[in-house]
């Protein structure tokens, strides 16, 4: 054990972990389920920043795929169970930090715990309940579904690295959904986020975690928005990344994206740059994610239509305009939504290259009309214009 | 790649034209006694207004709009870097040179200009208005300009008022106010259209830096008028097509050459038509500037054949009115948007003041054209037509156009003659002396306009500044090297201004003058050296355009974004490289044009 790091003594800190819903919740939340589009403000410490952003953009009427987000009441309720908690102690106890392949296999048997113990039964009721509900919804029995982590920290301004993110998709029926929702409780514990907490100084506890289950959804294409053009941070313009299917091939590096910039003001498409795109990522009949050699002109067909990068451009506009400040979002073309209104949201979070640069202004100092216009005429006029 | 165009002391202009300075006064040629002045300075062809060879006549707009341009700048307001735009004319072909300000000088010219430009600025709307009220009454003392030919003999009101003064010393006055009259129109031109360009650069220039990639066209639809006099004559044609549906006679225009307007209802259209025409019918085909430009009012074919278009699209069920409501919308929608992505309050103050600004100084912008390069032109040329008229009845010339070839100032000697002889009542010399001079000089023209002009002579400065250059010839460092590296480029791409956003496919069509406009078929790209405002109703037609030269603030960049076109200006060499029947893409954009 690492004698320098007692803030990792698990048993020590336990009480606090044990009075983490009432020391949190106040008492006033004691509901495991909080459907997207009734989210508010006050459910945010309990649905973590993954699923607190899904439902504030249905907040800002961003069109986001519906789901639930199973709250952080659910997951403190695995920690009523004192045999889990000692025995996980005692593992993360034994943990050197300066060996690797042996945390991974300690990461490995804590997780393989907590996937061990069944889900408390009104947790697990009121999941299926609203996984039914979800279904019955999307007109869909056995909907498919993304199931993602959610870590939430109040005081920690990284939640999502310290608790690690693991995402299921294609996820069908509700045994599967609970399976999957512990599996991403016991991902709080994965070697990579128990490495991380060591390095920063944070505490194990200091992460709970919410799960989202949403709707998959089946995508033409996908991509990335940035609202701004990151060449020049000009805020007038979209920079649109768009391959074929999930988003997958463009994060594994396989494909490089069609590149778009679009202006936001004007709705006109002012840049479009065409690769091609050898494989993309779709959604088999048995239900698994399988990779596919593009063939044919589709290799270098624009993934989107001009039609489809205005509508993009429009809501991602909207998401900067709702949160007020530079976004970065996920989009993606619904296959079974009717074309022109197929776009759906999966994510929007804070731009972070150009929001960081100082915000400078383009006057210096009170207005003057004639000084300006002077200055104007005497400058070379095409240098500020290039 | 060279640095530099030929000098214009090597060009070598075509065979047989021994002899052309003599169609120009001598203060616009290229000569030695200037050469060192001349061989220093950047000059480049302004094909945008003067595409074709001049005659006399032609030249003396060329030179009055100059000269009034630059002494506005100069020594009216003062602007700090920026002095005239020199003109010289080398084989029949305009070529200008602005002419910058030292650098020493211009701090010393800022407090002048911001007192003087200020009171304009600060004035902006009442000036505007008496300047309205001026151009209205300078246009009626044109009209009112006396070229009947000379009596046989006085009214009795000479004698019985005591007068004594007769009608041939009275044509020469007349010829002289006609003279006055026109450098009067020509200042008023450019009384306050420099200015505006300065507001409208200033806020340009904030967008620009706030927006890096903002297009032209933002800007442009942020400043652009709703209503405006420049669009009017293409509006009235539409309510006159729309008349004619109306009132059963639609078919009446089948034949634009032959339209029938007999019955009633003709009385009723013609009534309609009368109102519209004055003004709005002294409307060019061309820029204005030229003797062969066609005026609608004396060309009713060229409206007629407009309004057949008009009529046809109208019984297609088509809704060809000016969606007012929408444009003022949309333009509300842009503006909030640019300013609610500022970065700051500050930033809004600035662009709210500046914004206003722009907006106060563009309608003059946009509509002085109207009133001075189609109405007052259209009057100008009119009358100049009446003088040979009258000079031909009155056998002092051989044909009433032979008046084209001769100088402004030579004219004075035909009217002495005239004069002279009428007195006396005598043979006058003027036909036989002036009809080899003429014979000789319609030759040489003839040589000249069949000639290729060069783009640009001289060295050009390192980078391009003067605004005005930029902003109306779009005249940029890029597009003079572009020029100079024009032999090295893709042989099927062209790059010029992204003036009217957009991309299509399609057939190009070459239109050269502006009688060829008609042939555009729908759906066809225009390709031409530059278009005039008066070509607003084939745009619905086009789906595309291209010119060869012309800034954001050409007349054809105006009317491509008035009518939603895309469009690409300035491409330099768009009428030599592209051919009718290509099929091009264009990419309003980008600014790229490429031969499919």
């Amino acid at each position: 054990m690492c004698e320098s790091c007692p803030i990792v003594d698990w048993e020590k800190e336990l009480p606090t972990v044990r009075s983490f819903a009432a020391r949190k919740v106040d008492a006033s939340m004691t509901e495991h389920i909080v459907w997207f589009d009734r989210y508010d403000h006050e459910h945010k410490p309990f649905v973590g920043g993954k699923n607190a952003s899904l439902g504030e953009m249905m907040m800002a009427e961003l069109p986001v795929p519906p789901g639930f987000a199973v709250t952080t009441v659910a997951y403190e309720q695995m920690w009523q169970n004192e045999g889990l908690v000692h025995e996980i102690n005692d593992l993360l106890r034994s943990i050197d930090h300066d060996d690797h392949a042996g945390n991974r296999k300690i990461s490995n048997e804590i997780r393989a715990k907590i996937e061990a113990v069944p889900v408390p039964d009104d947790v697990a009721a009121d999941v299926r309940e609203a996984y039914a509900a979800l279904c019955k919804h999307c007109g869909v029995d056995d909907l498919p579904v993304a199931v993602r982590s959610s870590a939430t920290a109040e005081d920690l301004p990284d939640a999502s690295f310290a608790g690690q993110q693991d995402t299921y998709l294609w996820i069908q029926g509700a045994d599967a959904v609970i399976e999957h929702m512990r599996q991403c409780w016991s991902s709080i514990f994965t070697d990579r986020a128990i490495a991380y907490r060591h390095s920063m100084g944070y505490l194990h506890q200091a992460i709970a975690m919410s799960v989202g289950v949403q709707k998959m959804i089946d995508p033409i294409s996908s991509g990335v928005a940035f609202t701004l053009n990151p060449t020049n941070g000009d805020r007038s313009q979209v920079a649109i990344d768009a391959s074929w299917g999930l988003g997958e091939a463009v994060v594994s590096g396989e494909v490089t994206p069609d590149n778009f910039l679009v202006d936001k003001v004007l709705r006109e498409v002012i840049k479009r740059e065409i690769s091609d795109k050898g494989v993309e990522y779709t959604l088999t009949d048995g239900g698994t994610v399988e990779k596919l050699e593009i063939t044919g002109d589709r290799r270098t067909t624009p993934a989107v239509t001009d039609e489809d990068l205005t509508a993009i451009a429009i809501l991602a506009r909207r998401a900067e305009k709702h949160y007020g400040c530079p976004q970065d979002v996920e989009w993606a073309l619904d296959k079974h939504l009717p074309a022109g209104e197929n776009v759906v949201m999966l994510q929007s979070r804070p731009e972070t290259v150009w929001s960081q640069k100082p915000k400078t202004s383009v006057t210096s100092g009170g207005y003057d009309a004639m000084s300006s216009i002077v200055s104007t005429l005497v400058s070379p006029l095409h240098k500020k214009s290039s | 790649m060279s640095n530099s165009f030929p000098s214009p002391f090597e060009i070598e202009g075509p065979e047989g034209v021994e002899g052309w300075e003599d169609l120009y006064p001598y203060s616009s040629s290229f000569s030695d006694y200037r050469k060192d002045y001349e061989d220093n300075r950047f000059w480049f062809w302004d094909s945008m207004h003067w595409g074709k060879a001049l005659t006399p006549w032609d030249a003396t707009f060329m030179e009055a709009a100059l000269a009034s341009l630059s002494q506005m700048n100069s020594r009216h307001y003062r602007i700090p870097p920026a002095d005239g735009v020199d003109f010289r004319i080398l084989y029949g072909y305009a070529f200008l040179s602005p002419v910058g300000v030292d650098p020493s000088q211009i701090e010393a010219r800022v407090p002048q200009f911001m007192e003087r430009a200020g009171h304009y600025f600060g004035n902006w709307d009442d000036l505007y208005d008496s300047w309205l009220g001026k151009v209205k009454t300078t246009i009626a003392d044109i009209e009112s300009i006396d070229f009947n030919p000379l009596p046989e003999m006085e009214d009795l009101e000479v004698i019985t008022s005591g007068s004594a003064l007769g009608s041939g010393g009275k044509l020469m006055s007349e010829y002289n106010r006609f003279r006055d009259l026109i450098m009067h129109a020509w200042q008023y031109h450019f009384e306050f259209l420099n200015l505006g360009y300065a507001a409208y650069l200033d806020f340009f220039g904030f967008c620009k830096e706030a927006f890096p990639s903002i297009p032209d066209l933002g800007i442009a639809k942020m400043v652009a008028g709703v209503e405006v006099d420049l669009f009017r004559p293409n509006e009235e044609l539409k309510a006159l097509a729309q008349k004619a549906v109306d009132l059963g006679i639609a078919r009446n225009f089948d034949d634009p050459n032959n339209v029938s307007l007999d019955g009633d209802a003709g009385a009723q259209w013609h009534a309609a038509w009368d109102e519209a025409k004055d003004p709005w019918f002294n409307f060019t085909s061309g820029n204005g500037f030229y003797h062969f430009d066609k005026i609608w009012v004396e060309n009713p074919d060229i409206p007629y054949t407009f309004i057949k278009d008009y009529i046809a699209r109208i019984e297609a069920g088509e809704d060809i009115s000016r969606p007012i409501e929408a444009i003022r919308e949309e333009r509300d929608r842009v503006v909030s948007e640019y300013r609610d992505l500022l970065g700051s309050d500050e930033d809004r103050e600035a662009f709210d003041g500046k914004l206003g600004l722009a907006r106060v100084v563009f309608p003059y912008v946009e509509n002085h054209n109207f009133y001075i390069e189609h109405w007052t032109m259209s009057v100008v040329w009119r009358k100049l037509k009446e003088l040979g008229a009258t000079l031909a009845k009155d056998g002092l010339l051989n044909s009433a156009d032979d008046l084209l070839f001769i100088r402004r100032d030579e004219v004075n000697e035909v009217l002495w003659d005239y004069y002279a002889n009428w007195a006396v009542n005598a043979p006058t010399a003027s036909a036989a002396h002036w009809a080899p001079i003429i014979e000789k000089r319609r030759a040489i023209h003839a040589k000249l306009d069949a000639w290729q002009a060069p783009k640009a002579l001289g060295a050009p400065p390192e980078v391009i500044t003067e605004p005005f250059t930029i902003m109306l010839w779009g005249i940029t460092s890029e597009s003079v090297n572009n020029w100079l590296g024009s032999d090295e480029g893709a042989e099927n791409e062209l790059t010029g201004m992204a003036a009217s956003p957009g991309m299509v496919e399609g057939i190009a069509r070459i239109v050269h003058n502006p009688d060829e406009v008609n042939d555009l078929q729908q759906g066809e790209i225009l390709v031409a050296p530059i278009t005039a405002p008066s070509w607003a109703p084939v745009f619905p037609k086009i789906q595309a355009c291209v010119t060869d030269i012309g800034g954001m603030m050409s007349h054809a960049a105006i009317v491509c974004r008035e009518y939603g076109v895309p469009a690409v200006t300035g491409t330099g060499f768009g009428t030599d490289k592209i051919k009718t029947g290509d099929r091009i893409r264009v990419d309003g954009s980008s600014g790229k044009v490429t031969i499919l």
